[in-house]
C-alpha cells in the first residue's frame, strides 16, 4: 500500500480525478453563487425555492440538463456540432492539471506551466467558433465571429499583463512563480513599488473578456443574438459549455491568484507571527462563524425539511472548519484553502463586474483593446523592467 | 499623450464609482418579498377581496341602496334587500342585504363600489388568493364577505330564531 501512497502519479491521478468529479459541482455553485451576488446587486432574493436559500439548485439544474432532449438542427454539421462543446470542456479542464492547488496538490510542475494554460485557454475559444460555425444559424455564426475576433484582440494584452508578472518571477513554472514569492516574501501585486497593481487590472479585464464574460459578453449577448453561440445548444451539450465557461472563470482566477495574489501563500508570508492568527484562527472562524450563522437563518424557514437540509450544511461548514484547528492537518490543507479563497474573492470581482456594467459595443470592445489594454500592458512591461532592474 | 492618461484615470475613476454604487445596492435591504413562504407586505389601500363591515353595535353597514350594483362596471355585485323589522334589526338603517353576492370572476377590483358606498359597508380587504379550480367557489355570498361581529358589541337584535333565519 506504501508504494501506492509514494508512487509519483498517485498525487496527480487523485487530484484529476477529484477535479473532473468534484468541479461540475464546484461550478454548479459558483453559479448558485452568482446568481444570489447579482441578486444582492439588484436588491432581489435569487433562488430561494429548492433548498435552503436555494442549496440544492445546482443539484436541480444538473438534473433539468440532464433530463432536456438534445436537439441537433437537421441542417447542422453533425460531427463538428457533437466535437466542439467536448473541445471547449476538455481544454478548460486540461488547463487544471498545472494549476498549484496548494504546495502538494496540483497534477503537474511543468516548467512552462502558464504557457499551457494560456494554450489551453486559447483553443478553447476553438469550441466556441466551431460551434457557432456548426449550428448553421445567423446568430451563432454571429457570435462566434464575435468570439474570434474578441480573442485575437484580447490574447495580446492578456500575454502582456502576464509578461510583467512572469518577468518579475523569471520562471514559467507555476509552482516556481509561487515560490519565488515566498522568497520574496511579498505578493507580486505589490512587488515594483505596487506598480504590479497595473498588469494585475490589465490582465483581469483582459481575462473578463477572454472568458466572455458581461461586460464583455458579445458572443452570448442574449439580448442582442439570442444567446451567442450557444443558441442551437440544448441540453447536455450546452451543458458542457456552461461546464467549460466556469472552468475557464475558475482558471483565469487561478492564473491571476498563483502570478499576482501569492498563489496559495497566506498574505504576509514572512511575518511568523502572523501564523496561528491567519492560518489557523482565520480560517477556522470564517468556517464555523459561517456555519453558526446557517442557524440564525433557521427558524425563519418554516418547511421541516429545509430546516434539516440547512442545519446538514451548517454542521458541514463547522466541520470543514475543525481539521484547520489540528496542527499537522492544518499544514497539509492551508495552502489549498488560500489558494481557493484568493480564487473566490476574483471570481467574486468578476460577478461584481457583471452586475455592475453594461455589454460594450462592439467598437468600444475593440478600442479598449487594442488602444488601452495593448498599450498599457506594453508600457507596464518597460516601466516594471525598468523598476525592476533599478531594485536590482 | 497626457490627454490619454487623464481619460485613463477618468475611466478608472468611473470604474470605481460604478462599483461603488453596485456595491451600495448590496448592502441595502432587498425589496422582493419571498412571498409563499413568508407573508406579503401590503400597503393599506391594497385592493383584494371585499369586506362588508360592521357598525360599533355589530350591526351590519350595508342599507341595501344598490349604489355599489350600480357602480360596479362589471356588474358583479347581486343585491337582494329586505326591511329591517322591530323583531329582526340586522343592518343600522331601513333596510338590510338579504343576499350579498360578489361574483369573483368578473369582478376587476376597480374600487368603485367602495367609492359609491355612502355607509362605508363595503371596503377592500387584503386577501388576494382565490384562485380556484372551481368557477362556482368564486362567487362569494355574505357568509363569506362579512366580517364577524366585534367583540363586547350586543346587537338589537330582538328574536334570535328571525336572525338566524335571514
Amino acid at each position: 500500500m506504501q508504494t501506492v501512497f509514494d508512487h509519483p502519479l498517485f498525487i496527480p491521478l487523485c487530484v484529476t480525478l477529484a477535479v473532473i468529479a468534484i468541479f461540475p459541482l464546484l461550478a454548479g455553485y459558483i453559479v448558485l453563487v452568482e446568481r444570489k451576488v447579482l441578486a444582492d446587486f439588484q436588491v432581489r432574493l435569487g433562488p430561494m425555492r429548492v433548498g435552503p436559500h436555494g442549496l440544492l439548485q445546482p443539484l436541480a439544474d444538473a438534473l433539468k440538463l440532464l433530463l432536456k432532449e438534445d436537439i441537433v438542427p437537421t441542417d447542422a454539421d453533425q460531427a463538428i456540432f457533437w466535437f466542439a462543446p467536448v473541445i471547449s470542456t476538455f481544454t478548460a479542464l486540461t488547463a487544471f492539471s498545472v494549476l498549484p492547488l496548494s504546495d502538494w496538490l496540483f497534477v503537474a510542475d511543468v516548467n512552462v506551466g502558464i504557457l499551457v494554460i494560456m494554450a489551453m485557454s486559447s483553443v478553447g475559444i476553438l469550441g466556441i467558433i466551431l460551434g457557432g460555425w456548426a449550428s448553421n444559424s445567423h446568430y451563432p455564426l454571429l457570435g462566434a465571429l464575435r468570439s474570434a475576433a474578441q480573442l485575437v484582440s484580447y490574447e495580446v494584452a492578456l500575454s502582456f499583463a502576464l509578461l510583467s508578472g512572469l518577468m518579475v518571477a523569471g520562471t514559467l513554472s507555476m509552482q516556481g512563480i509561487v515560490k519565488a514569492q515566498a522568497e520574496r516574501g511579498v505578493w507580486f501585486v505589490f512587488e515594483n513599488f505596487g506598480l504590479m497593481i497595473v498588469p494585475f487590472v490589465v490582465y483581469i479585464i483582459a481575462a473578463t473578456a477572454e472568458t466572455n464574460r458581461a461586460p464583455f459578453d458579445l458572443p452570448e449577448a442574449e439580448s442582442e443574438l439570442v444567446a451567442g453561440f450557444h443558441t442551437e445548444y440544448s441540453g447536455f451539450r450546452w451543458a458542457l459549455y456552461f461546464l467549460a465557461e466556469y472552468a475557464n472563470i475558475f482558471v483565469v482566477s487561478g492564473v491571476a491568484v498563483t502570478l499576482f495574489w501569492g498563489g496559495w501563500l497566506r498574505p504576509f508570508p514572512n511575518v511568523a507571527w502572523l501564523q496561528v492568527p491567519l492560518n489557523m484562527v482565520f480560517p477556522a472562524l470564517l468556517f464555523i462563524g459561517s456555519g453558526a450563522s446557517c442557524f440564525l437563518l433557521l427558524k425563519r424557514l418554516k418547511d421541516p425539511i429545509q430546516q434539516r437540509v440547512l442545519v446538514g450544511a451548517a454542521l458541514l461548514l463547522m466541520l470543514v472548519g475543525l481539521p484547520f484547528l489540528i496542527g499537522p492537518v492544518n499544514a497539509r490543507i492551508i495552502g489549498l484553502f488560500w489558494f481557493m479563497f484568493k480564487v473566490g474573492c476574483i471570481v467574486y470581482l468578476m460577478i461584481w463586474f457583471r452586475g455592475t456594467f453594461p455589454r460594450f459595443r462592439y467598437d468600444q470592445l475593440m478600442n479598449i483593446g487594442w488602444k488601452y489594454m495593448i498599450p498599457i500592458g506594453m508600457g507596464s512591461i518597460v516601466v516594471n523592467g525598468i523598476v525592476g532592474i533599478a531594485k536590482g | 499623450m497626457p490627454t490619454r492618461i487623464t481619460e485613463i484615470i477618468e475611466a478608472a475613476a468611473a470604474v470605481a464609482k460604478g462599483m461603488s454604487v453596485t456595491f451600495k445596492e448590496l448592502m441595502s435591504p432587498t425589496v422582493t418579498e419571498n412571498y409563499p413562504d413568508e407573508p406579503p407586505k401590503f400597503e393599506e389601500r391594497y385592493r383584494g377581496v371585499h369586506v362588508l363591515q360592521r357598525d360599533e353595535n355589530g350591526l351590519e353597514k350595508c342599507v341595501a341602496c344598490f349604489l355599489c350594483a350600480a357602480a360596479c362596471p362589471s356588474n358583479c355585485i347581486y343585491i337582494e334587500a329586505a326591511e329591517n323589522t322591530a323583531t329582526a334589526r340586522i343592518s343600522g338603517g331601513e333596510r338590510y342585504a338579504h343576499a350579498y353576492n360578489i361574483d369573483y370572476t368578473r369582478c376587476i377590483f376597480c374600487g368603485y363600489c367602495v367609492e359609491a358606498c355612502p355607509t362605508d359597508a363595503i371596503t377592500h380587504g387584503h386577501d388576494f388568493e382565490i384562485a380556484s379550480f372551481n368557477t362556482s367557489t368564486l362567487i362569494y355570498r355574505k357568509d363569506r364577505l362579512l366580517t364577524p361581529v366585534p367583540p363586547g358589541a350586543k346587537p338589537p337584535v330582538i328574536a334570535a330564531e328571525a336572525a338566524a333565519s335571514h
